[in-house]
C-alpha cells in the first residue's frame, strides 16, 4: 500500500516449497518459514496451492476465518484483499487459503500469474505451499518461483522425488524458459532428521543426500514432537514455545534471506523431572 | 515467562479435537456452501448500490466460525459524501 509512494520499491520474491513426495513437511515448512520471515518484519504471505485438500489454514490456525479463497480470486468472485486473512499474532503475516471443493484444474496459469503479480507489489515474500506430486498442481506452484525450498526427508523415495522436482525447476518454470533469466535458486531443506537413526545406519546422513542432489543446504530440521504439538494448536512451530524444530526453522529462514548462520543439528532437551511432573512438555 | 505453572496445561491433542469438531460441523452442515459467500457478497453489493455508488472493493466480509455461535462482520466503505442515486 505505502509502497506506491516509492516507485523503486523492489518487487516481492516468490518462493515455492515443494518436494514431489507427500507428507515430508512442506506445509509445516511453509507455515514456519513464513511466520519467521514475518516476525523479522518482512511482509509475508503464504499461499495454499493444494487445491481440494486445504490444510495450511489448519496449520496456521486461521481455519475458522476463511471466507474467500485463491480459486474465488482467480475466478473473479472476490478481490485478492477480500480473500487474504491477516494473522492475529503477526501483522506482517497473511494467508491465502485454497478451495476445499474445487480441483486443481481451477488453477489457470494466467490466474496464478495475476494473483502473484499483485502480491509482489504488496509483500516482500510470497511463500507457495505446493501439493505433493509432480503434476499440474505442483507445476503451477513452482512455475513463477524465483526460489525453491526442496523439502527432503533422508530416505530413498523422498530423495529420488526431490531430484525429479529439481529437474522440473530447471525445465518447466518461467525462469527456465526465459532467455537470459537466472534459473530458479533451489536449496534443500532436510526435515524429520533423526540423529539416532542416522547414527545407527538406518537413515542416510545429510552429506549423502547433498552429494546426490548437488544443491545447497538450507537447513536441517530435526524430527520433533514440537511439530505435532504446534499443528494441534494451529500455531507455526516458530511461534510456539521454544523447541529444536523451531530454532532450526528460524535458522533456515535467516539463511533464506542471506544471513550466514552456522549449520547445527539441534535436539530437544530431555524434559526435566519437574517439567514431566507438571506436564510441561507434550 | 519461563517459570512453570503448577496447573497442568491442557494437552495439545484436545485442542486439535475441538478445532476439528468446530470446523467439520460447519463443513458438514453446508453452512458455507462453496458459492454461498460469493453470492452473499454480490447480493449485499446490489442492495447497497440501490442507495449509494460503491465499487466492488468497497465491501469486506470477515467471518469467525464458532462452537455455538458464528459471526459475520461486513464492512462497507463509501465516499465521505453519500452518492445517493
Ligand atoms: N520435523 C518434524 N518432526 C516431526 N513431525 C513432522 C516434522 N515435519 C513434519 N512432520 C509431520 O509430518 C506430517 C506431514 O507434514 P506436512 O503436512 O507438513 O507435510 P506435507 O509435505 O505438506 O504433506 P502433503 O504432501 O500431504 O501436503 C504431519 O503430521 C507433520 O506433523
Ligand atoms: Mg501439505
Amino acid at each position: 500500500m505505502s509502497k506506491d509512494l516509492i516507485p523503486e520499491a523492489p518487487l516481492g520474491k516468490v518462493i515455492v516449497v515443494t518436494s514431489g513426495k507427500g507428507g515430508v513437511g512442506k506445509t509445516t515448512t511453509s507455515a514456519a518459514v513464513g511466520a519467521e520471515l514475518a516476525r523479522r518484519g518482512h511482509k509475508t504471505v503464504v499461499i495454499d496451492f493444494d487445491v481440494g485438500l486445504r490444510n495450511l489454514d489448519m496449520i496456521m490456525g486461521c481455519e475458522r476465518r476463511v471466507v474467500f479463497d485463491f480459486i474465488n480470486v482467480i475466478q473473479g468472485d472476490a478481490k485478492l484483499k477480500q480473500a487474504l486473512i491477516r494473522d492475529r499474532r503477526l501483522e506482517t503475516l497473511s494467508v491465502l487459503p485454497t478451495s476445499q471443493t474445487r480441483d486443481k484444474d481451477a488453477l489457470t496459469r494466467e490466474g496464478v500469474e495475476k494473483v502473484l503479480e499483485e502480491l509482489r507489489q504488496d509483500f516482500d515474500y510470497i511463500i507457495c505451499d505446493s501439493p505433493a506430486g509432480i503434476e499440474r498442481g505442483a507445476q503451477m506452484a513452482m512455475y513463477f518461483a524465483d526460489e525453491a525450498i526442496v523439502v527432503t526427508n533422508p530416505e530413498v523415495s523422498s530423495v529420488r522425488d526431490s531430484d525429479r522436482v529439481l529437474g522440473l525447476l530447471n525445465s518447466i518454470t518461467e525462469r527456465a524458459g526465459k532467455e537470459g533469466a537466472e534459473p530458479v535458486k533451489a536449496q534443500v531443506l532436510i526435515t524429520r532428521h533423526n540423529k539416532a537413526r542416522i547414527d545407527s545406519g538406518e537413515m542416510m546422513p545429510v552429506e549423502d543426500v547433498l552429494e546426490i542432489l548437488a544443491v545447497p543446504l538450507l537447513g536441517i530440521i530435526p524430527e520433533s514432537a514440537a511439530v505435532l504439538r504446534a499443528s494441534n494448536l494451529g500455531v507455526p512451530v516458530v511461534l510456539d514455545e521454544p523447541s529444536a524444530a523451531g530454532t532450526a526453522y528460524e535458522d533456515a529462514a535467516g539463511r533464506l534471506i542471506g544471513e550466514q548462520i552456522e549449520m547445527r543439528i539441534a535436539a530437544d532437551r530431555r524434559p526435566g523431572l519437574l517439567q514431566r511432573l507438571f506436564g510441561r512438555t507434550a | 515467562m519461563f517459570g512453570f505453572s503448577l496447573r497442568p496445561r491442557k494437552a495439545s491433542a484436545s485442542t486439535a479435537k475441538e478445532r476439528l469438531q468446530i470446523l467439520l460441523a460447519h463443513e458438514r452442515s453446508g453452512g458455507t456452501r462453496p458459492d454461498c459467500l460469493p453470492q452473499l457478497q454480490r447480493d449485499i453489493l446490489e442492495v447497497i448500490r440501490r442507495h449509494m455508488q460503491i465499487g466492488d472493493e468497497a465491501i469486506d466480509i470477515r467471518m469467525e466460525r464458532g462452537d455455538e455461535l458464528s459471526s459475520l462482520e461486513i464492512n462497507i466503505e463509501f465516499p465521505g459524501k453519500l452518492g445517493m442515486n
